[in-house]
């Protein structure tokens, strides 16, 4: 693909030495990042089929670049999810039991955003984008040394908070990252109808920041290019933005049906790129895993898995109270327990 | 007669009216290879092509910005908002622009648009399950219609499309599959008029006023009433949210003295708080008791699918504050 730095798509020799150069525990930790995603995804679609959680948006395929955004980060570093990065958050140490809460409309859901340096999940497309520029620019203005990663789709890029981020992000010097993960559609919308720059990176120049291309199914080169552009955030080098290569190779969300809008022929093209299997082949080949090692590794995550789902089922109910609470920090008399119940006439005495 | 969807009536008025006049168009995120979220337009596109359905990138300010601009080229733009809650990032092209064209340039012309947008619930999230038409209803230079039946989404999307002036027309997600009877023959290309509310039962006791799906909660409500506590409700279906009926209300509160005004948005600010301030002024003489509200309680919406629920105001709530006023 032009212009796409790759890793497991080079010739074999230039992939072997640039696997070994990032070496076996970098490599291991990207690998085990994507076998606890996949288990979460593949448990996720599950619970939902059983009625157990809400309409859920998979992420199956994009493992690798999701792995990477926090692999190639540093813990001090801001996320700012969108509804397809619910998980990220493990890979900051959060248990999945705290995200599977979160599709259940559990209070347990909410995880510790100060702890995980993990922002709340943003749905309208776009809006997240200037956060991460208002967090970035929290940092410099504080002296410290952190980043902001924003995550949005190739769809989001369309979104008017888009390209005011973007250019609030290069205007100020902001060190943050804006990660497009271009997997050619938005439902049922693809990317050509969505913009006329097929190469998304492209978009960075009008606003005066690098635009970097990397093949979204190759965790390592995901990492590397993420690195890049996280080391020149923290140097003072201002914003970049990645346009992570891909497809979408599942459906939107669970209430989709892709074979409605798109060819199940290119889905078959596409699905030998599923980036857990071409990352194994890469490290069997290369010689730093053996396929057992790496097969225990997935059974693991799977198995924590199934923990963090039974645990889910002994998971308490929700009471409106708890709702009401958290509304306001300080909450007003208007949203006490009492006044939600009574009708306003009721309450004075009628 | 044959029972016609919800959504097949939206559709039916959105077909004949592209038929009728070139001029119409339909632009929308999603609505061609999806048919939109709801699948409205399913089939359009085949049918007019991609000039006239057109699917647009995620930028809601563009689409109803584009549409003021279409208007004012000629056209006579549908645009399709997938949910209300989208509605609000265009707020300032509906507000500001489609809303004023006419005021601040000396009412020499005006902007003929459509922004058809969903309300609704059912596991959406705080974000995704918002009820907004008292904002709309609030800005004078907006038309707004909530239809809460088949017949009245095709003869007031009818309306909408050949009215002069900016229309937002808000179809209800939990309505699409309910099902009903559509005009036929010559009666079939009837509009409903915009600004007419419609007395759907008749009753002596109390007055129900309610619009789109709380509508057909207010027909339970009073169904339920007769049968355990022979109360008669009389139930008007308000259809146009502004300009508002108001003498079909008044009309009723003469015969029954009591009046209940249910709405799905919050009890704050929400459309029923500027109808009771209008109502107890023009009723006041004819009320035996303070005009009541079913609303919903002043937090946002869960997603917990238990306490959803438990929050969105259902034909229970409707009998329970009648019960209180009898
Ligand atoms: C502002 C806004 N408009 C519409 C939607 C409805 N919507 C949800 S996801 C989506 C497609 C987004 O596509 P993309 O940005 O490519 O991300 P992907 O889903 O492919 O990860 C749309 C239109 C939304 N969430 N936000
Ligand atoms: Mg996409």
């Amino acid at each position: 693909m032009d212009g796409v730095e790759t890793i497991l798509g080079a010739d074999p020799e230039a992939m072997v030495s640039q696997l070994l150069e990032l070496g076996r525990d970098l490599c291991l930790r990207l690998f085990e990042g994507m076998a606890g995603l996949r288990a979460f995804d593949d448990r996720a679609v599950i619970l939902q089929r059983q009625g157990r959680i809400g309409t859920y948006p998979t992420f199956y395929g994009e493992e690798a670049v999701q792995t990477a955004s926090v692999v190639a980060l540093e813990e001090r570093d801001w996320l700012f999810p969108t509804y397809r990065q619910t998980a990220v958050v493990t890979l900051r140490g959060c248990p999945p039991l705290v995200p599977l809460l979160m599709w259940r409309g559990h209070p347990g859901g909410w995880h510790d955003v100060m702890r995980y340096r993990v922002a709340p999940v943003c749905v309208p497309v776009a809006t997240n984008l200037p956060h991460a520029v208002g967090a970035a620019w929290g940092a410099r203005l504080r002296s410290a040394d952190w980043v902001a990663l924003g995550y949005a789709g190739d769809g989001a890029t369309s979104a008017g908070d888009f390209h005011e981020a973007c250019n609030l992000a290069a205007v100020t010097g902001s060190p943050v990252i804006f990660l497009v993960n271009n997997n050619q559609w938005a439902i049922s919308t693809p990317l050509r109808r969505q913009t006329r720059v097929q190469r998304l990176a492209e978009k960075a120049a009008a606003y005066g920041m690098p635009g970097l291309r990397v093949d979204a199914f190759d965790v390592f080169a995901c990492h590397r290019v993420l690195r890049r552009a996280a080391e020149l955030a923290r140097s003072g080098g201002g914003p970049t933005l990645v346009e992570a290569v891909g497809y979408r190779l599942g459906p939107h969300g669970t209430a989709d049906e892709p074979a409605l809008y798109r060819s199940p022929a290119a889905d078959r093209l596409w699905a030998p790129m599923e980036p857990l299997g071409r990352a194994q082949l890469g490290l069997v080949s290369a010689g730093l895993a053996d396929a057992g090692e790496l097969a225990e590794i997935r059974g693991r995550a799977s198995a924590r898995l199934l923990a963090a789902a039974e645990e889910l089922e002994r998971s308490p109910r929700v009471t409106l109270e708890e709702i009401a609470d958290t509304v306001h920090l300080s909450t007003p008399w208007d949203l006490s327990p009492d006044h939600l119940r009574e009708p306003s006439w009721a309450a004075a005495g009628e | 007669m044959s029972l016609v969807s919800y959504r097949d009536a939206v559709r039916s008025a959105l077909r004949d009216e592209m038929l009728r006049d070139q001029r119409v168009i339909l632009m929308g995120e999603d609505i061609t290879g999806y048919g939109g979220s709801y699948a409205v337009t399913k089939g359009l596109v085949e049918e007019f092509g991609p000039k006239r359905v057109m699917e647009t990138p995620i930028a809601e300010a563009g689409i109803v910005g584009f549409a003021v601009g279409a208007a004012m080229g000629g056209l006579i733009p549908v645009a399709e908002l997938m949910t209300v809650n989208f509605a609000l990032l265009a707020l300032d092209q509906i507000v500001n622009s489609a809303a004023k064209c006419h005021y601040m340039f000396g009412g020499q012309w005006s902007v003929p648009l459509v922004v058809r947008t969903v309300s609704g619930f059912g596991q959406l999230g705080p974000t995704h399950s918002q009820t907004f038409e008292g904002w709309f209803a609030s800005v004078p230079g907006l038309k707004v219609v909530m239809p809460a039946t088949p017949a009245d989404a095709r003869g007031l999307l009818l309306a909408a499309i050949r009215d002069p002036d900016p229309v937002i027309f808000i179809e209800h997600s939990l309505l699409y599959s309910t099902k009903g009877e559509l005009p036929e023959g010559e009666a079939a290309d009837e509009e409903v008029p915009i600004g007419s509310a419609k007395v759907v039962r008749a009753g002596t006791d109390v007055t129900l006023v309610a619009y789109s799906r709380m509508l057909l909660q207010a027909l339970q409500a009073a169904e339920e009433l007769e049968r355990s506590d022979g109360v008669s409700c009389e139930v008007v279906d308000l259809r146009t949210l502004r300009p508002v009926d108001y003498p079909t209300v008044v009309e009723s509160v003469r015969r029954t003295h009591q009046l209940v005004l249910c709405g799905e948005d919050w009890r704050t600010g929400g459309f029923g708080a500027s109808l009771l301030s209008e109502l107890s002024d023009r009723c006041f003489d004819d009320l035996d008791a303070p005009i009541q509200r079913v609303a919903s309680p002043d937090v946002p919406m869960a997603y917990s699918r238990q306490l959803e629920r438990s929050l969105i105001p259902t034909s229970d709530e409707v009998v329970e504050v009648v019960r209180r006023l009898n």
